[in-house]
C-alpha cells in the first residue's frame, strides 16, 4: 500500500490543484487505467478547490492499494450546515473570488458524487469537514 | 483537426512551447465555468474559454484536455504557460470572440459534446 499526504491552505488559489496534480502523476506511474485516474483526480481537484474556497486549512490523505484508492480531505473551517442541501446541484455559498476562478456554481459535490464509488461527508459547524472518497480499481 | 489548421482558422497565436503534432481535436467545449469542464469524459477535446488563470490550466490537466484557446484577447501569464508546458498542454490566444471561434470550428467539423 502507498500512502501520500498533502497540506492545503485556505484561500491559496495559486496552489489549488497541486495535490491533485501530484496524485495524477503517481497514478500514471502505477499504470492505473486513464479513465479511473481521471475520475479520481477530478473528484480530488473539486474537493481540493472546496477546501481552498471554504476552509482555513486542510490535509489530504491518500491510500492507494491494489483494489482501491481511498482519499480523505480533513479541514478546519466553518463546516457545512446542511450536507444534503450542499449536495444539490446549483446550491453554493462560494464568494465572488471563487466564482472568478471559474468555480462556485454549486456543481462540485455533485461532480464528486458522480465520479466516486463511495462518498462520505462528515461535518461539524464551526469546526470542519471531512470528505472521504473511495474508488474501486477492480469494479471499474 | 490538427493544431496548425486550428490556429489558421481562428487567427490564433501559439503561446506555449509544447509539441503540437500529436494533438488531433475532435470535440470542443466553450465555457468559463471550470466545474462544467470537469464533467467531460471524452478524449481529443479542446477548451475554448475567456477565463485566463492558473485554475484554467489545472482544470485542463485533470480533464485530459491538451488544447486551450483563450478568446477575445485574454492573455496567459508566465505561470500559466509554465504549468501548461509541464503538462503537455498547448495554449492558443485569439482576438476573436468566443462565439465566433466556436462558430468557425463547429463549421469546420469540430464536434460539440452535448
Amino acid at each position: 500500500m502507498m500512502k501520500l499526504d498533502y497540506k492545503i491552505e485556505g484561500g491559496d488559489f495559486t496552489n489549488a490543484g497541486h495535490a491533485s496534480s501530484e496524485v495524477k502523476k503517481v497514478l500514471k506511474k502505477l499504470n492505473v487505467d486513464p479513465k479511473i485516474t481521471r475520475r479520481v483526480v477530478v473528484s480530488l481537484y473539486e474537493a481540493e478547490v472546496n477546501v481552498v474556497a471554504h476552509a482555513y486549512r486542510g490535509e489530504i490523505f491518500v491510500e492507494i492499494s491494489t483494489n482501491k484508492i481511498i482519499i480523505k480531505l480533513v479541514d478546519e473551517g466553518p463546516g457545512i450546515h446542511n450536507v444534503d442541501q450542499a449536495m444539490e446541484e446549483g446550491y453554493s455559498t462560494a464568494s465572488e473570488e471563487v466564482r472568478q476562478m471559474g468555480f462556485g456554481a454549486g456543481m462540485g459535490l455533485a461532480n464528486i458524487n458522480k465520479n466516486t464509488d463511495e462518498l462520505n461527508i462528515y461535518s461539524e459547524v464551526n469546526k470542519g469537514t471531512t470528505v472521504e472518497m473511495i474508488t474501486y480499481l477492480d469494479k471499474n | 483537426m490538427d493544431i496548425t489548421t486550428l490556429i489558421k482558422l481562428t487567427n490564433g497565436k501559439l503561446i506555449t512551447n509544447t509539441k503540437t503534432e500529436d494533438i488531433d481535436i475532435e470535440f470542443a467545449m466553450a465555457s468559463d465555468l471550470m466545474s462544467d469542464v470537469l464533467t467531460l469524459d471524452t478524449v481529443n477535446t479542446m477548451l475554448i474559454t475567456g477565463l485566463a488563470n492558473l485554475q484554467t490550466i489545472r482544470t485542463a490537466e485533470m480533464s485530459d484536455v491538451h488544447c486551450i484557446l483563450l478568446a477575445r484577447n485574454k492573455k496567459s501569464t508566465p505561470e500559466m504557460i509554465e504549468l501548461a508546458e509541464q503538462n503537455s498542454i498547448i495554449i492558443i490566444e485569439s482576438a476573436s470572440a468566443l462565439f465566433k471561434i466556436a462558430g468557425i470550428l463547429y463549421g469546420n467539423g469540430v464536434k460539440a459534446l452535448f
